[in-house]
């Protein structure tokens, strides 16, 4: 807990944005391992997820079990929805998110070098109800996973 | 895992029913033996009491149950989806007696006449006095929504409930609407008040930023020789159905794999009786009872459901009981598990309705609830009106009491069309009886009461019915938040609950006029209690306040309820 008070002020006093950089500078991330090594600009502006899913190359991702995804069934707020993905496929070097609905489907893709472990926790952003897809690369295929996250006006409850 | 395999199960369901635990209230009654009727006696050697969702009402209340409980999907025909008739004979009870008036709307006024009001902190006391007596080392569980619903709650940030569940003597409690005080004051009780006497749980309540627990996820107790874990379960949507701002560092959701793994860990611990305190709500429960394994007995609460007897869930362990115990105070559950050997043997569960009638008020309580009382005595006995007809709040659509708002905000505020939340609480008025300040409070009684009037188009307005719509009709439980549908006052509306969100909503109309709302037309919209931060406006009881005051005498409520497509033959509709 101490130590977890001492994370949370460090963040506070770095603000949002802020908080990735100071993790970076922190050296808990390393930057090569936060961005992809190459801006895949096909894939980032495409505007529904076919075109997204073909500027990865992944027009043909087989669906996984191995791939997990783990969205909230309804997102406590749309703005930041947590989104965290783990691949148990071997060799995995990425792994990409997408909302169906989003103007731009894809939201983040994330690379891993030779024996990272690829799981990672991201915050997306969602202006309604959608299917989240993640798409894990391994070796030369790609492999599919996708839930739905509600997202509702609120209120009224109980 | 569990304790309990198929066979023993169906055993004990067996026991259950050849013990004959009906009582003949007529009979008791008739003889004017109140205290028969809580004659219960000690069964095994684990006690659990439970109530719920009480809504801070220290005194004893009018209470009618539904007439619309409608259940979609697999939902339909089975508890809590069952009202009236249908719930009386899916539960074996007799109609025209004080346990049909206990658990259904029928025959409302007349009943509640004869048997008088329900609850009351005193008459809860007494009850669980005698109980206790009688079960050594029982453990009494509070499921939550009691530090809201009343004038003095909101007065004393839940200060009064707290004094008043202390006395009570509750052992361990979950939570709800008691985050709609904040954050810090939660954490306050928690840390000042409860410590070292109520612990306050939830295996489903993390930090936003590393998912560190806020609270104890379990209590592991010693009962009459038996480890028994307690685990504690919020209401999931806290953040999306009440103000995400008053707790804005938290994150809630179901997290069935936690529980699972808080079940593991509490069963590694010893834990030979395992059961969750819920205010997840009824439909909610059952399906977290068909994927969590290891649970005993799921102790419901948040659907407000009166359900007289357990639902029996399998998994793929065992089997579980859901059980939901009412709110206002009105009943008290009482479960009682039979444990040899490290294993349950046997169960026995009655949820006991509280007759402030028949049971004579505790001296210590009513002392506490009069000085907790006596500073706002004159405000709350302001009468603002007489009410000639039942004045209710609970259904799926609309309840008097609802309309009675929605009338009142539309008209003080010149708007054309109402909304008003689908809260499940609230006390109910008998007709000819004075609507007093403290009744208006008991149905608005909220840190965010804020009345509004909005401009809206024809298509948010469509958007914001379907979407409440779907929180209410999914056919997945996970998905459901546990309210009712947004009452609405001006619009007329056909509602086909089997649909999918898009799809449910048809033919709004202008209430009165026939004419169709326009998709692209803007409308003066009227409502309260708004979600987001930074809302403006006047209380809505000073709004409807006034209006009751300037009307002096209301009329019986023409209910604004929507034309229902599918639903013929649902057991949850009259």
């Amino acid at each position: 807990m101490e130590m977890n008070q001492t994370r949370r002020i460090v963040l506070r006093g770095a603000g949002s944005i802020g908080a990735l950089s100071a993790l970076i500078m922190a050296g808990v991330l390393k930057p090569t391992a936060a961005y992809a090594a190459d801006w895949n600009k096909a894939a980032f502006e495409a505007k529904d997820t076919p075109a997204a899913l073909k500027g990865l190359g992944a027009a043909s991702a087989a669906e996984s079990k191995d791939l997990v995804l783990k969205v909230p069934d309804i997102a406590e707020n749309g703005a930041v929805v947590p989104v965290d993905v783990i691949s148990n496929i071997p060799n995995t070097t990425s792994i990409a998110i997408l909302v169906d609905k989003n103007p731009t489907a894809l939201s983040a893709q994330f690379s891993f070098a030779n024996g990272a472990l690829p799981e990672v926790s991201a915050r997306i952003k969602m202006g309604q109800t959608s299917l989240v897809k993640a798409v894990a690369k391994a070796g030369d295929k790609f492999y599919i996973a996708q839930k739905e996250c509600k997202v509702t006006v609120g209120g009224c409850g109980g | 895992m569990s304790s309990m395999n198929r066979r023993e199960f169906l055993q004990i369901l067996a026991a259950a029913s050849a013990a004959g635990f009906v009582l003949d209230s007529r009979l008791a009654w008739a003889a004017g033996k109140g205290d028969s009727f809580y004659d219960l006696p000690r069964f095994g050697n684990v006690h659990l009491l439970h109530f719920t969702d009480c809504h801070a009402q220290l005194l004893p209340v009018y209470f009618r149950e539904p007439s619309v409980n409608l259940g979609i999907g697999g939902a339909d025909g089975r508890a809590p989806h069952l009202v009236g008739e249908k719930l009386l004979k899916a539960f074996g009870i007799k109609p025209g007696g004080i346990e049909a008036h206990a658990f259904t709307y029928l025959d409302f006024e007349k009943a509640a006449r004869t048997y008088g009001k329900v609850g009351g902190f005193a008459h809860l006391a007494t009850l669980i006095k005698r109980l206790r007596a009688g079960r050594p080392n029982a453990l009494l569980l509070d499921g939550g929504d009691t530090w809201q619903g009343s004038y003095t709650a909101l007065q004393t940030k839940g200060q009064d409930m707290v004094d008043a569940c202390k006395l009570l003597g509750v052992d361990i409690m979950a939570g709800h609407w008691e985050f709609t005080l904040g954050d810090k004051r939660v954490l306050e009780i928690v840390e000042k008040d409860f410590k070292g006497k109520i612990e306050f749980l939830a295996q489903n309540i993390k930090t936003s930023d590393f998912g560190d627990k806020v609270f104890e996820p379990y209590s592991l107790r010693e009962m009459n020789g038996v480890k028994v874990a307690v685990i504690g379960q919020a209401f999931p949507y806290t953040p999306i159905a009440n103000p995400r701002w008053m707790i804005p560092e938290w994150t809630f959701g179901i997290q069935d794999e936690n529980m699972q793994k808080t079940v593991d860990e509490a069963r590694a611990k010893g834990a030979q009786v395992v059961v969750v305190l819920s205010h997840n709500g009824m439909d909610v429960d059952l399906k977290m009872a068909s994927r969590v394994t290891g649970i005993d007995a799921i102790l419901g609460g948040h659907t407000h459901d009166g359900v007289p007897q357990p639902v029996v869930v399998a998994n793929a362990n065992g089997k579980t009981l859901v059980t939901n115990a009412g709110s206002n105070g009105k009943f008290l559950g009482v479960l009682d598990f039979d444990v040899k050997g490290g294993k349950i043997s046997d169960f026995r569960y009655k949820l006991l309705p509280v007759f402030s009638k028949l049971l004579p008020a505790d001296a210590e309580m009513a002392a506490l609830i009069e000085k907790i009382r006596a500073p706002h005595q004159t405000k709350l006995d302001e009468k603002l009106a007489v009410s000639e007809g039942l004045l209710y709040r609970r259904g799926n659509f609309n309840g008097s009491w609802d309309q009675l708002i929605l009338d009142a905000i539309m008209e003080v505020q010149g708007a054309e069309i109402g909304f008003s939340p689908g809260f499940r609480w609230g006390t109910t008025i008998l007709p000819g009886q004075a609507i007093s300040f403290e009744h208006l409070m008991d149905q608005t009684a909220i840190t965010y009461p804020q009345a509004t009037l909005t401009e809206m188009s024809g298509e948010q307005i469509k958007m914001i019915l379907e979407d409440v719509g779907d929180n209410l009709f999914n056919p997945d439980p996970y998905y459901q938040q546990g309210g009712d549908m947004v009452r609405v006052g001006g619009l007329e509306y056909t509602c086909d609950p089997n649909q999918k969100i898009g799809k449910r909503i048809q033919d709004m109309r202008l209430g009165g006029r026939g004419k169709p709302l326009e998709a692209g037309k803007t409308y003066k919209v009227a409502g309260w209690a708004p979600v987001a931060e930074g809302a403006r406006g006047e209380p809505v009881w000073d709004v409807v306040a006034r209006y009751l005051r300037d009307k002096k005498t209301i009329a019986p409520r023409k209910l604004n309820q929507p034309k229902l497509v599918g639903m013929k033959g649902n057991a949850g509709i009259a």
